[in-house]
């Protein structure tokens, strides 16, 4: 396929994906801000998703106050954050768009239909639709075209380069999250209350794997296992080692001599064999942002290998 | 269920009469024709409401497809549907049989002009057309002289512009040889008729016309240098913001060829490439969505960002093929129209099957006269224009506009041509709930290849304002299904 689509392909998913993984941390941040806390915890809690995309100086000043609304009109629908949700959404469905012919009508119909409805809709809408139900939509919109692609895109170099976009994306966003929630919700050295519980409980619901972490460990929720359940585990389809196999597997059966291929080997391997308490010992978020960086290098290396972005 | 006939259209005529057009249902009001008496059957059974409903269905549609377009000065709309309409425009195969073959042999006629024109102009020779309105004309790509193109064809594919004014009588009003762009509309307003009324399909016979893209195809495939064995066909647009640019992917993911931007391409040794995830590939057939003038910055426009740098010379070396082939405006522009006839009789021996309308040429002195004495009765345009922009309806004008139309033709005399405003036929079409007549042309899509071919159908563009006469898409025009029926 020509590297102009392939790059196009790679982006669409990725936003898609981007999309999907802010909606679930506005909704979990949401669902904590429902919870009673002490004061400036709650500001703090909303300010997380800016500082995860960064916009933090440009929301203050636009809206002025961290607000549970301002946040979220933000970090939802403002088309002037280019990070916003409605913002991915169109730059997805605008990828799309501009890759038709390499995509099923059931992706493209899929992408057009969420962002025809997402143009529509304003800040008082989803006020009255209830965020949550908002996010909920959002994450099923994201579901269906993962659905799509897998269920209609021929296994072909367009579907590889859209489970590249997604798995690369997926890697980042979790190692982000996980490393700014990381530091707000382990306190030094009190033992860990009924509140905790239950925003740990709200963080792994945000990777939909609070059941997965009763299945696999029966026991309370510990933040030493959180982090290994996101990290380490192989069968959790959000953690760091899930995607970076994927993305290993994907970059394998594209070209297996790539220099990016061997680089993403290494980082998967690399991966495997850390043990959650080494990686805690020395810090948690350092080594998730040593991932983050390594996974953007890992990403440009793609862009020139197959898509001649230089 | 009637034609309202508040909303009647009428024309003035020459002499100041008012004639009602010729409806394709109703005729001259002289009861229901042939083709329409099984659709006005089900008509008859069948509640308006339920048509606005479907023709509300239809934008869904339409939307969630993607299928829109975007109008060029138009702040608003950066993308906007095209209209579609639920009545169909129905031909009986008599009719299509006229259309069909007048069409092909325009086109046949403009094929050898144009090799005529870059070979020997035997033509201007003879002095059947004059030599300055071909050899000075902007089109005219002195780039492209002696160059022998497979099979000689110039025009791949050809949009011939087609109207009515009475039962058997079609006029051609234009002849579109560069990029003639609607045929998805064509395509995509059949299946949208098959899916929100099924049970209108087994009442008629109607022609298929969704093998289109794969005669496109073979066309294509067939405009390969000889020699070339399993050509590489590929779609040039000029990106995802260009107005057709649904159609460019439309038609490329129809055909299952690749949809190629100007800087996906590259030349060396003397060969077109694309840039693939595995490389480069080579390209041998470039069915272009661009005009002359972008199409290669080293040899035309320089500052072009649309198109390949090189392309010019590997096509002068036979070593790829443009469809269409570069310089082909020379056959369509409004006032190399008028000579069609003559080409038609220079080059095939035949008499014209279909029509041209009478046209004066401003540049001519008598012509030119004729047309500022008589303006509020004739269309002017101007000879480089195209959708529908740049032109005068005189029955419709106001004293201003003409003012000003009578200024631009003194100062630029040969840019004009005018026509007599022809009593385009009217098509029932549902308008604010109610089916009004209103006015309807035609453009088959011809194809070129080892033969010259039309899909029986085509597209057709009705001006949704009451009374214009004006169908382009840009001007507010929408499209209806066309139905050639069979037998």
């Amino acid at each position: 396929m020509l590297g102009r689509m392939a790059n196009n392909v790679y982006w669409m998913a990725r936003y898609i994906e981007r999309a999907e993984n802010l909606a679930r941390l506005l909704a979990t941040t949401y669902h904590m801000s429902l919870m009673p806390a002490a004061s400036g915890e709650d500001t703090a809690n909303w300010e997380a998703p800016l500082r995860l995309v960064g916009g933090r100086e440009d929301f203050l000043s636009r809206y002025g106050e961290v607000t549970p609304g301002n946040v979220l009109n933000y970090m939802a629908l403002d088309l002037d954050n280019t990070s916003s949700i409605r913002s991915c959404i169109r730059v997805a469905r605008e990828n799309a768009r501009a890759t038709r012919t390499g995509l099923t009508t059931e992706v493209w119909e899929g992408i057009n239909q969420t962002y025809i409805e997402l143009e529509g809709m304003s800040y008082p809408q989803m006020l009255d639709d209830g965020f949550q139900e908002f996010f909920d939509w959002i994450k099923e919109r994201s579901h269906t075209f993962r659905g799509a692609c897998y269920g209609t895109l021929r296994r072909a170099e367009c579907f590889a380069f859209t489970r590249l976009g997604t798995f690369i994306e997926r890697a980042d966003n979790t190692a982000r999250f996980l490393s700014i929630k990381w530091d707000m919700l382990t306190p030094s050295g009190r033992p860990l209350g009924a509140v905790d519980y239950y925003r740990w409980g709200a963080l792994l619901r945000a990777f939909s794997a609070l059941k997965a972490y009763r299945e696999v460990y029966s026991t309370i929720i510990e933040p030493r296992r959180v982090a290994e359940l996101l990290v380490l585990r192989r069968d959790m389809p959000r953690s760091l080692v899930a995607c970076t196999l994927e993305v290993a597997g994907v970059l394998r059966g594209l070209r297996s001599q790539a220099m990016c291929t061997r680089v993403c080997g290494q980082i998967h391997e690399r991966l495997e064999r850390h043990r959650i308490d080494g990686i805690l010992r020395s810090g948690l978020p350092q080594f998730l942002n040593t991932f983050v960086a390594r996974n953007n290098e890992l990403h440009a290396m793609i862009g020139r290998e197959f898509m001649l972005v230089l | 269920m009637a034609l309202q006939e508040d909303g009647s259209a009428v024309t003035r005529k020459k002499t100041g009469m008012l004639k009602r057009a010729f409806d394709e249902m109703h005729g001259f009001d002289d009861g229901l024709r042939k083709a329409y008496q099984a659709y006005d059957a089900w008509l008859k059974t069948t509640h308006i409401e339920r048509l606005v409903e479907k023709h509300q269905q239809a934008d869904l549609i339409f939307r969630r497809l993607g299928i829109t377009f975007s109008v060029y000065g138009s702040e608003e709309g950066v993308e906007r549907l095209i209209p579609f309409d639920v009545v169909p425009r129905i031909l009986d195969a008599e009719e299509w049989r006229i259309v069909s073959t007048g069409v092909c042999q325009r086109v046949r006629a403009i094929n050898a002009y144009l090799d005529d024109i870059y070979h020997g102009q035997n033509i201007l020779r003879a002095g059947r057309i004059p030599a300055e309105l071909v050899l000075n004309n902007p089109a005219f790509r002195p780039e492209v002289l002696g160059l022998d193109l497979p099979r000689g064809v110039y025009v791949h594919v050809a949009g011939i512009d087609v109207v009515r004014v009475g039962p058997g009588e079609f006029y051609v009003l234009e002849d579109n040889a560069r990029v003639p762009s609607g045929v998805s509309y064509m395509l995509e307003d059949r299946e949208t008729m098959m899916r929100l009324f099924p049970e209108l399909f087994p009442l008629h016979a109607v022609a298929p016309v969704n093998h289109y893209p794969e005669m496109l195809l073979r066309t294509l495939r067939s405009a390969a240098a000889p020699g070339v064995v399993d050509p590489t066909v590929v779609v040039l647009t000029p990106g995802h913001f260009n107005s057709a640019y649904f159609e460019h992917a439309f038609l490329a993911t129809q055909m299952g060829v690749e949809l190629v931007e100007g800087q996906d391409m590259f030349v060396e040794d003397d060969t077109v490439f694309m840039r693939t995830t595995d490389g480069p590939r080579r390209v041998d057939v470039i069915y272009r969505r661009i005009d002359d003038d972008y199409i290669d910055p080293l040899a035309f426009d320089p500052s072009s960002q649309l198109g390949v740098p090189g392309l010019l010379s590997v096509v002068r070396n036979g070593r790829v093929t443009l469809a269409n082939a570069i310089g082909t405006g020379v056959a369509d522009d409004k006032a190399i129209y008028c000579f069609v006839p003559e080409m038609i009789e220079f080059y095939l021996g035949e008499k014209p099957i279909l029509n041209n309308v009478p046209t004066y040429r401003c540049a001519i002195a008598d012509d030119r006269a004729y047309v500022i004495e008589h303006l509020e009765e004739l269309v002017v345009k101007e000879v480089a224009g195209s959708g529908g922009y740049g032109m005068l309806v005189g029955p419709t004008s106001t004293a201003e506009q003409r003012y000003a139309f009578k200024a631009s033709i003194l100062a630029h005399p040969e840019r004009f041509i005018a026509q007599p405003t022809l009593s385009l036929s009217t098509c029932p079409t549902l308008v604010d709930g109610k089916l009004v007549p209103r006015h309807v042309d035609l453009r088959p899509y011809v194809l070129t290849g080892e033969t010259t071919s039309v899909v029986p159908g085509g597209l057709t563009r009705v001006a949704l304002r009451e009374g214009s006469l004006v169908v382009n898409s840009s001007q507010g025009g929408g499209t209806k299904d066309t139905w050639v029926l069979e037998g």
